[in-house]
């Protein structure tokens, strides 16, 4: 019952978060803020994570494909397609739904508390549009960069244990890495990367802009900004999925 | 000119504000006193449409505010500055950057103009040369006075403080309700300001309302509180013992 008065609340916010800016010259400012904490603010951690998975997943595989029935170019192969198709996309936006989201609901939430949002109301200023639009772009910007940043140091991390843990030749990756390569995997990669990051900033911003209470209504609300915002993405992923494969 | 008229404001089962009609005239600082949790800030942001009351009419000269759209609202919005009770400063931003906002986003006048805009309200509120200092490192007295510049910046029609002395010594509470009293003689605006401060009340309230458990209780001017008898006024005005006993001697020399 309240995902549906959620969900319903969420819609009849929307006309306000996409009407006219009253100057375009603050919007472009706090998108470029906005891009700048998301992207530059979070390329340590995303690089981190993809390439340890990158890495893991070609021990992993070489391992299980030790028995000599299977060529060695194959880990390549596999490395590549998981980074593709789930990882780069969906494990980065899962920690960016803890990273970038919790920030996203704090900041808003904490602008609630402290009557920034009032003050700026009463100033006359769309606090939803200037709140929301310029995250929400920024977010649509550099997601898809992360995540493709997150492919290629997950293929790097692959290379690296490919080569120094599993034996692999230079020759035998590249060979795996080109080895059925289908463009539309790309497309789907970008198309959960838009979706994902819409999703993060929607229900972070949701959750900080309608947050009511003290610090612990604050902590509850970024909490539920990472939860819920992770548990949508792997929904999400899903039905992409099964659309775009199915 | 703002006219309330029958507000009526319920949080669930509970009425908070019960049939109240007033009317907060131009050019004069009015008051809206009452013991805490007598809803003046309930009241307050009905009066600025951050609250809609659940029956009634807030207009201001011919526009009702409750039965306006965002957009419309936010024009008005535009007319009208605000002094927060915590401020409201933005922390990350200076007290220049702060005062300069409502510039930025509503004007397309150059930085030059701002930043003269910026200084007169600096200078108006007697805090020349601060413009590069953080909220965090000035006093709560100067953050206050910050917050008026901020509220005048856009040269509003209507000026609204909502708690402008608490947390204040004394004796800068003064000077912030003479910096109000003197923007509202100065600027000819319409100025509201929720309060309990008695100082205030005696000092500058040229039209008041005592609310009392969300009723309209007593209104009149700061030179009718001292020779009334409501209830309900005298026990709010000289609540403790000392100013009671001060009330009885005075009456008493005045009878003899």
């Amino acid at each position: 019952m309240q995902l549906i008065k959620d969900l319903g609340k969420f819609i009849s916010w929307l006309p306000d978060i996409f009407s006219k800016p009253e100057n375009w010259g603050m919007y472009y400012k706090e998108t470029i803020r906005q891009m700048y904490d998301i992207g530059i603010g979070s390329m340590s951690i995303v690089m981190l994570i993809s390439g340890f998975i990158g890495a893991v997943t070609a021990i992993q595989f070489s391992y299980q494909l030790s028995g000599g029935f299977i060529p060695d170019y194959y880990i390549g192969y596999i490395v590549r397609d998981i980074m593709i198709i789930e990882m780069a996309a969906t494990l980065t936006c899962i920690v960016l739904a803890g990273k970038v989201g919790s920030t996203m609901a704090a900041e808003i939430g904490g602008m609630r508390q402290k009557e920034h949002i009032d003050a700026m109301e009463i100033m006359g200023v769309n606090t939803s549009a200037y709140l929301v639009m310029p995250k929400l772009i920024a977010a649509v910007l550099v997601i898809p960069l992360l995540v493709t940043l997150a492919l290629i140091i997950g293929i790097g991390g692959g290379y690296v244990a490919a080569i120094y843990v599993a034996g692999l030749t230079n020759y035998e990756f590249e060979k795996g890495l080109r080895f059925l390569f289908d463009p539309y995997n790309v497309v789907m990669m970008y198309v959960k990367a838009v979706t994902f990051s819409l999703i993060i900033t929607s229900v972070a911003c949701y959750q900080g802009y309608f947050v009511k209470g003290g610090s612990i209504e604050l902590g509850h609300a970024s909490t539920r900004a990472v939860v819920y915002g992770s548990i949508i993405i792997l929904i999400a992923d899903l039905i992409i999925a099964l659309l775009l494969m199915g | 000119m703002i006219i309330a008229e029958n507000i009526i404001k319920s949080f669930g089962s509970q009425e908070v504000l019960k049939d109240i009609s007033f009317t907060f005239e131009d050019g004069k600082t009015n008051l809206i006193i009452g013991k805490s949790g007598a809803g003046k800030t309930v009241f307050l942001k009905i009066l600025v449409g951050l609250l809609k009351p659940s029956q009634g009419s807030v207009r201001y000269h011919d526009l009702d505010i409750c039965c306006v759209d965002n957009s419309e609202l936010r024009e008005l919005r535009m007319e009208i500055g605000m002094l927060f009770q915590g401020n409201a400063l933005f922390d990350s931003l200076t007290v220049e950057e702060n005062i300069r906002f409502p510039l930025d986003m509503f004007t397309q006048k150059t930085i030059k103009e701002k930043r003269k805009q910026v200084n007169y309200c600096l200078e108006r509120v007697n805090l020349e040369g601060i413009n590069d200092k953080y909220p965090s490192e000035i006093s709560g007295g100067m953050q206050k006075r910050v917050g008026i510049a901020r509220a005048i910046v856009l040269n509003p029609k209507y000026l609204f403080c909502d708690e402008p002395n608490s947390g204040l010594d004394p004796k800068t509470a003064i000077t912030i309700d003479d910096l109000i009293s003197s923007i509202t003689k100065d600027n000819n605006i319409t100025t509201v300001i929720n309060t309990h401060d008695m100082n205030s009340v005696m000092e500058i309230g040229d039209n008041i309302c005592l609310l009392s458990e969300g009723k309209l209780a007593w209104q009149g001017s700061k030179e009718e509180v001292l020779n009334n008898n409501n209830p309900t006024l005298i026990e709010f005005i000289f609540a403790s013992p000392f100013l009671q006993r001060l009330r009885s001697q005075a009456l008493t020399s005045s009878q003899s």
